[in-house]
């Protein structure tokens, strides 16, 4: 008798303490979730209000009377330092910087996984441990030796404006900041395109050096077109990070017509014309945030998986 | 002058050499299988033939031209990969036509190139599909397709039926084995099947530790194994090698296998080769093929030394086509073949009939075949 209740006995009070486990276990995420969202919801909804609304309201509360002005100040009128003409020439400047950066930075990591991987030479674990290596020197440090580097190449920009008159950019603030991505990224992007190519089949590669592709042809024609899922990985990592910097950003561009957004944002906030523009504050901010979170919603979904069926095995 | 001629090839790994001096060679039209266990060398050796691995010594040539030091491009082979290596963002057409647009086909001859293989491989439906939408036997075509679309002098396989199921496995080597009759192409090709091997091969090369044990014809290697591991690695189920001792039987030599709990088993050589003798009193191995041990009446009617002898049986396989009994002689389990419908019962005494024509002798201690 007792033999046949108690496995049912068990099972029930087995599905009392896991449905406790389940609301214990989504009650503290949304808990989570709610906490962390917060602060975008307060910054949302104060871009949304006047400044009498703010000053008198709750800050929690809804927009009485939902206004674009803010964001329409911010991109176009509010004050950076002196000027008073928005932010929307740093938000340029910001793309401008940005997209060569993170293009150049990934496809030098996607070469340069492919030729630590598929073609390997002495001395390659060392070259891979030196270039890992580099994702852990801190901001901070390469701060000073970088800008008496910038310095030089800069003054022989000069050189070559005064003497051939073009300076390939060189000194300019923003390749300057390109430069200083592409360099500090290298480690980052190689490290992704490595681990993603050592799981990749190497016998396409030897396929392809039968069928007579070169170097390059093997690079362009197999690899990069099998790469997408890490390549979307590797641009939004690299424009999350380098759309975010402020500390190459100001130290390197922090004044002068190259500054970036995160720059300006930090000098809209801190140009005091009387009163604290809270809303004006916060939609310049939202617009500094958005093409990241633009770039994650766009290339997620091309953030797929098993691109690579069909190559190999059934 | 062979067609595929390699002299003391090398290959050295650091310290390690894989290939230890590979001598062989291969007629036109030929199919030469590189058979052996897991690490044998076989598949750096092939890859030594593309030019996808460096060697260390030695010479590879192809219809007279050496080609050690020729880019794999530049070799005229084709090769076929163990996972096929379809390029995955290449439709099928793509993957046949990739090699020809890296030579700077036009598309026109391309594409009639492209249908003439189609045909050929019965894949003219497929053509525009991916990789990933063709099942594994379809992807075997394709990969089939892209070698020979490059109509060169000589193809390579790298266990190309190993990813397959058994059945599917059966059907693309005779596939093959189709299409070697029909193009007469000549072929190199690696596999750890040794079935695969007997069925596809004009010639077979046996390899253990980067050295090739022996190089001949299916039958040659089927029934004159030069060792005991040749002997032992190619035949399934696997030649009976039982330890025994050579006695005289009046004039003429005899083999002496162990029985368990009963007196030894003699059985008189008419015909034993030369270099038994001196073995007189001493251990060798005794190699005898399963289907050369029989039941008296299944039997070969024509060969000319049958020696019976009564056997306990252990274990009976009824395998459908045969009946596979297993007794022990010499302290070891061995496999008799015998008729589908042989009446024969586990537990009991029954005689067997010994082919001695096609047995064969090991040296224990060399491992080589005494002859």
């Amino acid at each position: 008798m007792s033999a046949v209740t108690t496995p049912a006995r068990q099972a029930s009070g087995g599905v009392n303490v896991k449905t406790v486990n389940r609301i214990v276990i989504y009650g503290l995420l949304a808990l989570f979730a709610v906490f962390y969202l917060m602060p975008l919801f307060v910054m949302l909804v104060t871009s949304f209000k006047t400044m009498d609304e703010i000053q008198n309201g709750n800050m929690l509360a809804l927009p009485r009377a939902p206004t674009f002005d803010p964001w329409l100040k911010a991109w176009g009128e509010t004050c950076v330092g002196l000027t008073c003409a928005g932010i929307k020439g740093y938000f340029w400047n910001s793309i401008k910087m940005v997209v060569p950066a993170v293009l150049i930075s990934t496809m030098l990591g996607a070469l340069n996984g492919y030729v630590l991987t598929k073609w390997r030479f002495r001395g390659a674990t060392l070259v891979f441990g030196l270039m890992l290596f580099a994702c852990f020197i801190p901001f901070q440090s390469v701060l000073l030796p970088m800008a008496t580097i910038l310095g030089s190449v800069g003054r022989f920009g000069v050189t070559l404006q005064n003497s051939i008159g073009t300076s390939f950019g060189l000194g300019n603030s923003t390749v300057n900041l390109v430069f200083v991505h592409v360099v500090y990224g290298i480690g980052f992007t190689t490290l992704f395109f490595r681990n993603y190519y050592e799981a990749f089949p190497t016998e396409l590669v030897k396929a392809a050096q039968v069928d007579g592709a070169s170097f390059f042809q093997i690079f362009r024609r197999i690899m990069l077109p099998n790469s997408m899922p890490i390549f979307v990985v590797t641009v939004i990592y690299q424009f999350t990070n380098i759309w975010n910097d402020f500390l190459f950003a100001s130290a390197y561009a922090g004044t002068g017509d190259a500054m970036p957004m995160t720059v300006a944002l930090n000098n809209v906030v801190n140009t005091s014309t009387g009163v604290v523009e809270y809303n004006v504050n916060m939609a310049a901010a939202m617009i500094a945030a958005l093409p990241t979170l633009l770039v994650y919603v766009l290339a997620g979904r091309y953030f797929v998986r098993g691109l690579m069926a069909g190559a190999v095995k059934g | 002058m062979a067609f595929l001629e390699i002299d003391g090839l090398r290959k050295r790994f650091g310290q390690v050499e894989i290939l230890k001096g590979i001598d062989l060679d291969l007629e036109k039209g030929g199919f030469l299988v590189l058979v052996g266990p897991s690490g044998c060398g076989k598949s750096t050796l092939l890859n030594t033939i593309a030019g996808l691995e460096t060697i260390t010594s030695g010479e590879i040539r192809v219809d007279g031209r050496t080609i050690n030091d020729l880019h794999p491009s530049k070799r005229d082979i084709a090769m076929v990969f163990q996972s096929y290596a379809l390029y995955p963002n290449m439709t099928v057409a793509g993957n046949i036509s990739f090699g020809m647009e890296m030579r700077g086909v036009p598309a026109a001859e391309r594409q009639k190139a492209i249908d003439k293989v189609a045909k050929v491989l019965q894949i003219g439906h497929l053509l525009q599909r991916k990789p990933s939408q063709l099942s594994g036997g379809q992807r075997q075509r394709v990969a089939m397709g892209r070698a020979l679309v490059r109509d060169p002098k000589l193809f390579l396989f790298d266990e190309p039926l190993s990813n397959l199921d058994a059945k599917l496995r059966v059907d693309m080597r005779i596939e093959i084995k189709r299409l070697h009759a029909t193009t007469g192409t000549t072929i190199v090709y690696v596999t750890h099947d040794q079935i695969e091997a007997m069925t596809l091969a004009t010639k077979i090369a046996v390899m253990r530790d980067g050295e090739v044990q022996q190089f001949g014809t299916p039958a040659e290697i089927y029934n004159n194994p030069t060792n005991l591991f040749v002997a032992d690695f190619m035949g399934s189920p696997a030649m009976n090698l039982i330890p025994a001792t050579i006695g005289t039987n009046g004039n003429a030599l005899s083999v002496v296998l162990q029985r368990e709990a009963r007196e030894p088993i003699s059985l008189p050589m008419a015909n034993a080769p030369a270099g038994l003798s001196a073995f007189q009193g001493k251990p060798i191995i005794f190699g005898v093929r399963p289907e050369a041990l029989t039941d008296p009446e299944g039997a070969e009617r024509n060969a000319s030394n049958i020696a019976t002898a009564d056997c306990h049986i252990e274990v009976v396989e009824p395998a459908g086509s045969d009946t596979f009994a297993v007794t022990n002689l010499g302290g070891k389990g061995v496999v008799a073949r015998l008729r589908a419908d042989a009446n024969i019962q586990p537990g009991t005494n029954t005689p067997l009939a010994f082919n001695l024509t096609k047995a064969v002798f090991f040296d224990p201690a060399t491992e080589n075949r005494i002859r």
